[in-house]
């Protein structure tokens, strides 16, 4: 091949440096806060001292599993709807789609809190229908329906898009050789929209068990979940060592179950509308 | 089963749209009730447009995206032709991998690994309240950026590499082939980049929240501040107000967008006719 | 001619990770030349063409350009211009713009930019084309304005990499003239990259037979046609019986069971020798007067002439002729002295010349896949 001119060699080295300053730096620096003391000396206490954590990373985890079953329940049928509709009605599904992910999460979260609040729509209409009062805001329930809701549609449009890319002539296939409409999506639909799902199941794993907001203003402070531990120790506490921990921790347990679920799907690169 | 797929989708959008259809609803309520629509007012606007900080916010949101997606917009670029002219695969892997690192860790995790980078350097320098418009500046480049490498990435690996070589041929050193002939190439990729990162930026809060300083807020800074305690019916107005921006943002790159379709299928018309011809 | 050196290569290699693609190539390319690499796909005649563009560089041996060494001399420095395969026409300039490109880059002044751009268009039929989107042109017409943009710069030499497959066969016989005539206008050095050996005759002064990246002959076009110096080139240049025989002395060689004189001399006695004979030359007489006999095994009507096979003692003989024979006659053959060319083994004999599983379908088929593969 021709050798590079130096141009070509250059005009990648301001991103080298950038990514070098302040995406490599900024991990070292988690990795040497979470290896460290107060002194700067090296120890092992803070990982250590993670176990009385424990019970937190199950509840972040035990949340986050359950939003993103429910997604992927909810969504894939939405995403196989959506694909057999028409060319024409499917542009505008997708727009539909689309519209929230755009809009700012904390938005969203804050639009949902204003539907479920106690003076709200929806316990106003159930009060109305002669329930008693109830209180959603605090629940459990809230924060895993916030969750739900706030990362739904990052679960349906990669599947949504692996399904249109899906080969109509394999359904074909499938129907000629004697599947049902069940056979069908179990035997043929479902494992080759498998890059979509992992992708999808992805995009809503990873913001569930960080986040911190969709706890603070749904569960209404009750509960603790890893993204507000962490968001704790480093607004307020005097040192970041145990936060630096938790972040290396859970840093580490994604990008292992990343690093898992790429082995089933080769085009991640499909989530980026 | 038609009707049954009619009614699921209609079922799952109309839940995914209640809530911003409800906060755009009582943001015109002029009675403060979250249950009861009594008038129709612009209270809650007129509230918003007083509040100077809101302004302020607003001001340092638009500065921020505007300098920040540019700001990746030109390395992210330049990043991608140097990415694709990288001879060596284990090299492209390597730095394309580096690069979506944000994408793919939890933006709490890029958000608290830069304010430890900041704080940590600052400590270093013996400096003080380092966090700030800077901070802010260099955290949203660099979760931008990973964006601009995606989207621009394929179209300089869509390029016939005989247009480049004509351009070298034709007498450009490589500088001015990647200004003369690949830019305009990849123009659409790079608008699309800017764009994105213009509203990731505009959009972002938990990396923000982790490197801001209370005299440098965003408007999502602004609204999370605003909402952590008290229901506030201007954050209802303020939340209307951009959820219209977004909408005619995504309305615009959406035309933007079918259009250059409508060019490329033109194109590919007339290159097939051509190449009977 | 002149016959001043212009490029000369020299023991050029060349490997694409770890696959040999050139391997020891020394060439003279004389000014003014219209010199033609002429290869089946893979036989690394595009590589050269590539390396004396200067976009790719040799691993060994060296390229000089008017006695000097140019081998780390970038495209852009070199007096050397590219017709490129698939045009290359930039897509978001119009027909003036794509022409003038090298000109600007130059920075020439405006009024001798349009006058050249018009004289180029001119030279090229495209008059009145300057504001056509290359996208709305055809074929043919984004093939003459990638012709005119590089020969607008007044390279030294011309380099145009297949520049016609993509065009269909009228259009590609039009351009062929059109090609010769250019290059008789301007004087400039064409160095013509093909896979088709009827281009490669009918346009070239110097055509250069490439296989397996080297060399396997160089010299005009008739030279390659009358007197190929391997089976390879016999094959590849036109049809061709090619027969193992043994040189009984000069101008005696024995093959097929028979005793022919020919002309060729200058080996040794009772050397193995491949035989070829085109079936052009071959004249079907009555079974008595022939030298050989054979039996009609299949006849296709081509328009000009018929080709036949013929099974002589199971070697199966191409014959073209314009007299009608029908399958399963036995036919006399009959061979002229100056018909008959003698080459030495080479490591393509016993692997090209013969018949027998001969189908035209095929043919096309393979030069197809060549097509594809030639990238």
């Amino acid at each position: 091949m021709k050798k590079q001119s130096v141009f070509e060699r250059l005009a990648n080295a301001p991103h080298l440096v950038w990514s070098a300053l302040f995406i490599i730096a900024p991990l070292l620096f988690v990795v040497y806060f979470a290896f460290t003391d107060r002194d700067g000396g090296f120890t092992l206490e803070n990982i250590l001292s993670l176990s009385s954590y424990s019970g937190t990373f199950v509840m972040s985890l035990g949340f986050s599993l359950i939003a993103t079953t429910v997604c992927f329940l909810i969504g894939y049928p939405l995403a196989y709807c959506m694909s057999r509709a028409s060319e024409k009605s499917r542009t505008i599904l997708m727009v539909l789609l689309m519209l929230p992910m755009w809009i700012s999460l904390l938005i969203r979260t804050y639009s949902l809190m204003a539907l479920l609040d106690n003076g709200g729509l929806v316990s106003t209409f159930l009060t109305r229908l002669g329930f008693q009062k109830l209180t959603f805001i605090g629940t459990e329930g809230a924060v895993i329906l916030g969750m739900i809701y706030d990362f739904l549609p990052y679960m349906v449009l990669p599947i949504y898009t692996s399904m249109t890319k899906l080969d109509k002539r394999y359904l074909e296939a499938a129907n000629d050789l004697g599947c049902n409409g069940w056979q069908t999506l179990f035997k043929v639909i479902l494992p080759l929209t498998t890059p979509g799902i992992v992708s999808g199941v992805t995009m809503v794993f990873v913001p569930s068990i960080s986040t911190f907001y969709i706890s603070q203003k749904l569960g209404g402070g009750s509960f603790d979940l890893l993204g507000d531990t962490i968001e704790r120790q480093f607004q307020n506490a005097v040192t970041y060592h145990t936060g630096a921990a938790i972040s290396l921790v859970m840093m580490i347990l994604i990008l292992i179950s990343l690093a898992v679920m790429n082995k089933f799907s080769d085009s991640e690169e499909d989530i980026i509308v | 089963m038609k009707f049954l797929s009619r009614f699921y989708m209609a079922l799952i959008f109309f839940i995914l749209y209640a809530p911003i259809l409800v906060v755009i609803v009582f943001s015109f309520n002029g009675s403060g009730s979250l249950s009861h629509f009594s008038d129709f007012s612009l209270h809650w606007y007129r509230e918003l447009f007083r509040d100077g900080e809101a302004l302020s916010a607003l001001k340092n949101s638009l500065f921020l995206a505007v300098t920040s997606s540019v700001f990746a917009t030109v390395i992210g670029t330049f990043a991608a032709f140097g990415i694709s002219r990288a001879k060596r695969r284990y090299y492209q892997v390597a730095v394309e991998t580096v690069s979506k690192i944000p994408m793919m860790n939890p933006d709490i995790v890029t958000g608290v690994s830069m304010m430890l980078l900041f704080v940590g350097v600052a400590s270093i320098l013996k400096l003080s309240n380092v966090l700030g418009l800077w901070t802010m500046l260099i955290a949203h480049t660099t979760f931008n950026l990973p964006y601009v490498i995606l989207s621009v990435l394929p179209k300089f690996r869509q390029m016939d590499k005989s247009l480049t070589e004509a351009a070298l041929d034709l007498g450009c050193t490589p500088a001015q082939t990647f200004f003369r002939v690949e830019l305009p190439f990849i123009v659409p990729g790079v608008i699309s980049g800017l764009m994105m990162s213009f509203t990731l930026s505009l959009d972002d809060f938990v990396i923000s929240h982790f490197v801001s300083s209370p005299d440098f807020k965003t408007l999502p800074l602004y609204i999370y501040n605003q909402t952590a305690h008290e229901v506030k019916f201007s954050m209802y107005a303020l939340c209307t107000l951009l959820i219209f921006v977004i909408l005619i943002l995504l309305i615009a790159v959406n035309l933007a967008g079918s259009a250059e379709d409508r060019k490329l299928r033109k194109k590919n018309r007339a290159g097939a006719k051509g190449g009977r011809g | 001619m002149n016959k001043d050196i212009l490029i000369r290569l020299n023991g050029i290699s060349k490997a694409f990770d770890g696959e040999t693609v050139l391997d020891s190539i020394s060439l003279e390319i004389h000014d003014k030349e219209f010199i033609t690499l002429l290869g089946p796909s893979g036989c690394g005649k595009t590589t050269t063409l590539r390396i004396i563009g200067g976009f790719e560089t040799p691993d060994e041996g060296d390229v000089f350009f008017d006695g000097k060494r140019i081998n780390d001399v970038p495209p852009y420095q070199r007096q050397v211009n590219t017709v490129f395969q698939r045009y290359a026409l930039f897509p978001h300039l119009n027909v003036f713009d794509n022409i003038a490109f090298g000109l600007r880059i130059q920075k020439r002044p405006d009024a001798e930019i349009r006058q050249k751009v018009k004289d180029m268009l001119a030279m090229v039929n495209l008059k009145g084309f300057e504001r056509r989107k290359v996208s709305t042109l055809s074929g043919g017409q984004q093939q003459r304005v990638a012709i005119a943009r590089a020969l607008v710069n007044q390279p030294k030499v011309l380099l145009l990499d297949e520049p016609l497959a993509a065009l269909d066969l009228k259009l590609r016989k039009d351009m062929q003239n059109e090609l010769k005539n250019i290059q008789h206008q301007t004087g400039i050095t064409f160095i013509y990259v093909t896979h088709d050996q009827e281009e490669a005759l009918s346009m070239s002064d110097t055509v250069v037979v490439m296989a397996h990246g080297q060399i396997q002959q160089i010299g005009s076009p008739t030279d390659i046609y009358n007197e190929p110096v391997n089976a390879f080139v016999a094959d590849f240049i036109g049809e061709s019986n090619i027969v193992d025989g043994i040189m009984l002395a000069d101008r005696s060689v024995r093959f097929a069971g028979h005793t022919f004189v020919c002309v060729d001399g200058g080996f040794a006695k009772n050397e193995q020798v491949d035989v070829v004979v085109r079936p052009e030359d071959v004249d079907v007489v009555p079974v008595e007067k022939g030298m050989l006999k054979g039996l009609v095994t299949g006849v296709t009507f081509k328009g000009v002439h018929y080709e036949i096979i013929v099974d002589v003692d199971g070697f199966k003989w191409m014959i073209q002729t314009t007299d009608f024979v029908a399958e399963g006659e036995t036919i006399g053959l009959y061979i002229e002295p100056d018909a008959i060319h003698i080459m030495k083994k080479s490591e393509f004999s016993g692997m090209f010349g013969d018949y027998s599983s001969f189908s035209d379908e095929l043919d096309k088929l393979s030069v197809i896949t060549e097509d594809e593969e030639e990238e």
